[in-house]
C-alpha cells in the first residue's frame, strides 16, 4: 500500500477520473434538473425531450434535502428545475423561497386549477392514489372507505408502512383537513389498533405481507401494484391481491401528485420552461402514464389499462394545498398516537 | 518530567516543534476545520430555530427513540464484541483447519451495506420469504397462526447490524492480538496458564483500547444508519432527526436533536478515555515478536472452525449468494448495463482519493501528539473525530454552506480577475464528495493510528533521535513501517465505507454522476432492490480487493510465513 510508485499512480488516476466526472459548470444550452424521482424512471422522458428539442438534460436525484441544497447554493446554483413527488414537498420548496412563478398560458390550459399553485410556483404533472391492496381470498367486499379501516372488524388484519412516510402523512393530513383533528385522532387510533404488525418496510412489503397471509388489507400507492405485475418475482403478490379504490365518507379517493418547480436562480430559464411545458404535453404524459403507471393530468391522455382496471378513480375534491397545510399536524398526530411504535 | 498520563515530555515542547511538527499541526488544524465547519454551520441552523417543538418531542418522540436507540446500541455492542473478538483470538492463537482462509473471510461482511443486508434478510425471513413458506408447507399452518421471530423489529435490526458490523471489532482485535508482545503470553503459558486464561487475563485487557475503537466505530455506524432502521421499523434517534426535518417541517429542530446526540456521543467517548486514563499500553522494544500458534485437534478444532464460520456465513456468504443469484437472473434476462462500469470507476476513484486524504490526516494528527504535548491539538483531534458521529445527510447539509461560501469567494475573485464566473467549483463537483467522505471518516484513521501508536515503545523514538535521525526519518523508518498493520486496517475500513456510503453521496454528488450505491438506491426506492444486485456485488468485489491487499501486505497473515506452531494435546480450554 505504501509502495510509492503505485500509490502515486493510483492517486493520479483517481484524481483524473474524479476531475473528469465533475462538470463544475454545466454547459449553457442545457437544462439542469434536481429530482426526487429516480433517474431510472425519468431518464426515458428526458431522452425523448432531448431528441425533440436538442436540449441536453443534466440530472441529480436524491431522496431528501434538495430544497436545502438549492437554497444553500444560492445565486450560483446550477439547478433550473426541481421535480418532486408529494404535495408537501412542493409546498416546502415554495416556503424555502427557491421557486419563481411559472408563467405559461399554454400550461394553464392543460393543467386544471386544483393541480397547480394559484401563483404558479408549482405545477403537478402526474397523479397517484393511495389505495387498498386486499386479499382476493379473504376479503369479499369490493368497496371500502378510509373510515372503515378503523372498524374493529379488521382487528389484526391491516398492514401499512410508517405513518411518518410522506404518502401516509398526506393521507392523514387529508383526513384532518376533512374531519378535524379530534375525529382524525379517534380514526388513527382505530387504525393503529387494527394493525397486524408494527409499521415498517415499504408499499411493496405491504403487498407481500397481504399475499403471504400476514394481513388482509394493505395500504399502498396505485403504481406499486401495477409495477408488481411486470416483475416476475413479484407477480404472485399482485395475483393474490386486488386493488380497491377507497373513498372518504362523502368524498372521493385520496390522491397525491408529482410536480415541478422552476427555481428562482434558474440559469437556463428558457430551456427550463421548454422542459416544463413539454412535461405537460401529450407525449410526455403518455410516457409517464405507461412507464410508471400514474394517472396523467392532461385530459385526453389514456390511462394505462392496468391502472384503469382498478375502476374509475373519483379523486377527492379537497384542494391539494389544504393537505400540505396539515402536514405538520399529521406528523404530530402520528407521534401522539404512537402509530409507529 | 514524565507526564503521568501518557509519558510524553511536556518540558521542552517548544524546542521539539520542528518543521515536521508544524506541518502536522497545520494538517491537524485543517482536519479539525473540515469537521468543525459543518458542525458550526449546523449549530447556526439550530440556533435560528426556537424550542417550540421540544415539548412535543419530549412527550411523544424522544422517550421511545432514546429507549430504542439505547437497546439497539447495547445489542449491537454485545453481538459485535462476541462475533469480533472470539474469531480474532482464535485465528491469532490457534492453528485449525480452515484458519488460513477464515482469517481473510472474516472481514468481508464489511463490504455488505447495512441497508442491503436488511433487504436481503427481510426477503428471506418475512412471512412471504422462503423460510416461512417452507415452514408453512411442512406444517400446514397459516401465516398468523404461529410465532416466528419478526425480522422487521429491534431484534432483527440488532442481528443484521451485528452480522455486518462485527468486522470493525474483528480487525481491530486481530491486529492487536497479532502485534501483542509474546512475552506476556509466553510467560503465562510457561507458568501453566491455559490459552483461555491467557486470553482473558492478558490479551484481552491489553487489546482494550483497540477493541474500544472497533466497537465505537460499529456503534456509530449503527447509530447513524437511516436506511436499514427505517425499513425495519426501528424508531431510532437518527430517524427522529429525519422525521423532525421532513415531516415536522423543522430543520432547526432536527439539527438541535443532532447536536444533542453529538454531545451524548462525545460524553461516551470521553468516559471511555477517562476509564483508561492511568493505563499504559506500551510494550518494551525487545518484546515485539509474534507469539506461536497452538495446533488444535479433534472437537476443539471443529468448535473453533464453527465459531469463525458462523459470523462469516451470516454476514457475508448468505447475502453474497443471494446477490449472485439475483444478479445472474437479471444478467440472463436483461444483459449487462454498461453504465455500471462508469459507476464503478466513479465509486472507486472517489473512495481512493478520500482514503488517501483520510490516512494522511490520521498520521499527521496522531503523530505530533506522541512527540509533544499540545493541549489545543488534542482538542483539534477530538473535534476531527466528531464527523463520524453525525448522520450522513445532516453532515452533508452542514458541509454545503461552508463549501458554497468558499465557492462564492472564488467566484468573486474570478469575476474581479477575468470578469467571468466559474460556478460552484467545490460544492458543484466531485470535490464535495471527497471533502464529505474525509470529514466523515477522518475519525477512523485517527482512532486507529492512535491505538497503533499507543503500542509502539517510546524507546524506539528516543534511540532513533539519539542516533541523529530527524523526525521525518523516524516517521519513515520507524513509525510508518511499524504502523503498517494499523494503517492498512484503517485504509481498508475507510475505503470500504466510502464505497458503501449513500446518504452524503446522494445529496452532494454533482450533476450526472452516479456511484454504485446511488444506483442501488434508484432501484430500492422503486421497491425492487434486487434489480440492483449486480451493483451491490460490484461494491462487494471492489471491497474485497483491499482485503486481499491487506493480507498480502501483512506477512504474518500469510500461511507460508506463519510463525512456528506449537502442538499441544488436550482440550483447548
Amino acid at each position: 500500500m505504501f509502495n510509492r510508485v503505485n500509490t502515486a499512480a493510483l492517486f493520479a488516476a483517481a484524481i483524473a477520473v474524479t476531475a473528469a466526472s465533475s462538470p463544475a459548470l454545466a454547459q449553457a444550452g442545457d437544462v439542469n434538473v434536481y429530482t426526487y424521482r429516480e433517474t431510472k424512471l425519468i431518464q426515458p422522458l428526458f431522452d425523448a425531450f432531448s431528441k425533440d428539442t436538442g436540449i441536453k438534460v443534466n440530472v441529480i436525484s436524491a431522496s431528501s434535502g434538495l430544497e436545502q441544497r438549492i437554497k444553500t447554493e444560492g445565486a450560483l446554483s446550477p439547478a433550473d428545475v426541481l421535480l418532486t413527488v408529494d404535495i408537501g414537498r412542493l409546498e416546502d420548496a415554495v416556503k424555502a423561497g427557491i421557486s419563481q412563478p411559472i408563467v405559461s398560458p399554454a400550461l394553464d390550459k392543460v393543467v386544471a386549477p386544483q393541480f397547480r399553485d394559484p401563483e404558479g410556483h408549482w405545477y403537478a404533472i402526474s397523479m397517484r392514489a393511495r389505495v387498498i391492496y386486499a386479499s382476493k381470498e379473504r376479503v369479499k367486499q369490493d368497496a371500502i372507505t378510509y373510515d372503515e379501516l378503523a372498524d374493529p372488524k379488521w382487528k389484526g388484519k391491516i398492514c401499512i408502512r410508517s405513518g411518518q412516510h410522506m404518502y401516509n402523512n398526506a393521507l392523514i393530513a387529508a383526513y384532518i383537513a376533512k374531519h378535524g383533528e379530534a375525529k382524525a385522532e379517534t380514526w388513527l387510533r382505530g387504525v393503529k389498533a387494527n394493525l397486524a404488525q408494527k409499521p415498517a418496510g415499504g408499499d411493496r412489503e405491504t403487498a407481500r405481507d397481504v399475499a403471504a397471509g400476514k394481513c388482509d388489507l394493505g395500504i399502498g400507492n396505485t403504481y406499486y401494484w401495477a409495477l408488481m405485475t411486470k416483475n416476475p418475482a413479484q407477480k404472485a403478490w399482485a395475483d393474490a391481491t386486488k386493488v380497491i379504490l377507497p373513498t372518504f365518507e362523502g368524498g372521493g379517493t385520496h390522491v397525491n401528485v408529482s410536480g415541478v418547480v422552476l427555481t428562482k436562480s434558474a440559469p437556463n430559464k428558457a430551456n427550463a420552461m421548454k422542459l416544463i411545458e413539454w412535461l405537460a404535453g401529450e407525449k410526455a404524459q403518455q410516457i409517464y402514464a405507461d412507464a410508471n403507471f400514474e394517472y396523467p393530468l392532461r385530459t385526453g391522455v389514456a390511462i394505462n389499462p392496468i391502472i384503469a382496471g382498478y375502476g374509475t378513480l373519483k379523486a377527492d375534491s379537497l384542494p391539494l394545498a389544504k393537505i400540505a397545510d396539515n402536514k405538520k399536524a399529521a406528523a404530530a398526530l402520528v407521534d401522539k398516537v404512537g402509530f409507529d411504535n | 518530567m514524565r507526564n503521568p498520563v501518557d509519558g510524553s515530555t511536556s518540558r521542552g515542547a517548544v524546542a521539539s516543534l520542528s518543521a515536521t511538527s508544524l506541518t502536522s499541526i497545520a494538517i491537524a488544524l485543517v482536519a479539525a476545520a473540515l469537521v468543525a465547519a459543518p458542525l458550526l454551520s449546523l449549530a447556526g441552523m439550530a440556533w435560528v430555530g426556537d424550542a417550540d417543538l421540544w415539548p412535543h418531542l419530549a412527550a411523544y418522540v424522544l422517550p421511545v427513540a432514546s429507549v430504542q436507540t439505547v437497546l439497539l446500541l447495547a445489542g449491537v455492542a454485545i453481538v459485535t464484541v462476541l462475533a469480533g473478538i472470539i474469531p480474532a483470538w482464535l485465528v491469532t492463537t490457534f492453528q485449525f483447519p480452515g484458519r488460513d482462509s477464515l482469517q481473510w473471510l472474516l472481514p468481508l461482511p464489511l463490504a455488505i451495506p447495512t441497508y442491503i443486508a436488511a433487504y436481503i434478510y427481510a426477503d428471506l425471513l418475512d412471512s412471504a420469504g422462503p423460510v416461512q413458506s417452507a415452514l408453512r408447507a411442512v406444517s400446514g399452518l397459516h401465516a398468523g397462526d404461529y410465532w416466528f421471530p419478526p425480522i422487521r423489529s429491534l431484534g432483527g435490526a440488532i442481528f443484521i447490524f451485528g452480522a455486518v458490523l462485527y468486522p470493525y471489532v474483528y480487525l481491530a482485535a486481530r491486529a492487536l492480538f497479532q502485534s501483542q508482545s509474546a512475552t506476556f503470553s509466553d510467560a503465562a503459558r510457561t507458568l501453566g496458564a491455559r490459552p483461555w486464561r491467557v486470553f482473558y487475563r492478558i490479551s484481552l485487557p491489553l487489546a482494550r483500547p483497540a477493541i474500544a475503537v472497533g466497537v465505537a466505530l460499529a456503534l456509530l455506524e449503527a447509530l447513524n444508519d437511516i436506511g436499514a432502521s427505517e425499513y425495519l421499523g426501528v424508531q431510532t434517534m437518527t430517524l427522529s432527526i429525519f422525521t423532525t426535518w421532513l415531516n415536522r417541517s423543522s430543520l432547526p429542530g432536527a439539527t438541535q436533536i443532532a447536536l444533542a446526540m453529538l454531545v451524548l456521543v462525545a460524553a461516551l467517548i470521553a468516559l471511555e478515555r477517562y476509564g483508561r486514563r492511568w493505563q499504559n499500553y506500551r510494550m518494551a522494544a525487545s518484546s515485539l515478536r509474534a507469539t506461536m500458534r497452538i495446533e488444535l485437534n479433534g472437537k476443539a478444532a471443529w468448535l473453533a472452525m464453527a465459531a469463525c464460520l458462523t459470523p462469516v456465513f451470516l454476514g457475508f456468504i448468505l447475502p453474497a449468494v443471494f446477490l449472485v443469484r439475483e444478479a445472474m437472473t437479471r444478467l440472463l434476462m436483461q444483459g449487462f448495463d454498461g453504465d455500471l462500469l462508469l459507476h464503478t470507476a466513479n465509486t472507486v476513484a472517489l473512495a481512493s482519493v478520500a482514503t488517501l486524504a483520510v490516512l494522511a490526516i490520521g498520521v499527521a494528527t496522531a503523530l505530533p501528539l506522541r512527540a509533544v504535548r499540545i493541549p489545543s491539538l488534542r482538542v483539534c483531534l477530538a473535534v476531527a473525530s466528531m464527523g463520524y458521529a453525525v448522520p450522513g445527510t445532516v453532515l452533508a447539509l452542514g458541509l454545503l454552506s461552508p463549501m458554497v461560501a468558499i465557492d462564492e469567494a472564488i467566484n468573486a475573485l474570478t469575476v474581479w480577475a477575468t470578469g467571468a464566473q466559474v460556478g460552484l467549483v467545490l460544492a458543484g463537483s466531485s470535490a464535495a464528495l471527497v471533502v464529505a467522505y474525509t470529514a466523515r471518516f477522518a475519525s477512523m484513521s485517527i482512532g486507529m493510528v492512535q491505538a497503533g501508536l499507543a503500542h509502539l515503545p517510546r524507546e524506539l523514538d528516543h534511540a532513533a533521535r539519539l542516533s541523529g535521525a530527524g523526525p521525518f526519518r523516524v516517521l519513515r523508518g520507524i513509525h510508518l513501517p511499524l504502523l503498517r498493520p494499523a494503517l492498512a486496517a484503517a485504509a481498508l475500513l475507510v475505503f470500504v465505507d466510502c464505497l458503501k456510503e449513500l446518504p452524503m453521496t446522494l445529496l452532494l454528488r454533482p450533476l450526472n454522476v452516479e456511484t454504485l450505491s446511488t444506483s442501488i438506491y434508484q432501484y430500492a426506492s422503486r421497491g425492487s432492490f434486487e434489480e440492483g444486485a449486480l451493483a451491490a456485488l460490484l461494491i462487494v468485489a471492489a471491497g474485497i480487493v483491499p482485503v486481499i491487499l491487506l493480507i498480502r501486505l501483512t506477512p504474518a497473515m500469510k500461511g507460508s510465513q506463519s510463525p512456528p506452531r506449537l502442538a499441544v494435546a488436550g482440550p483447548m480450554v
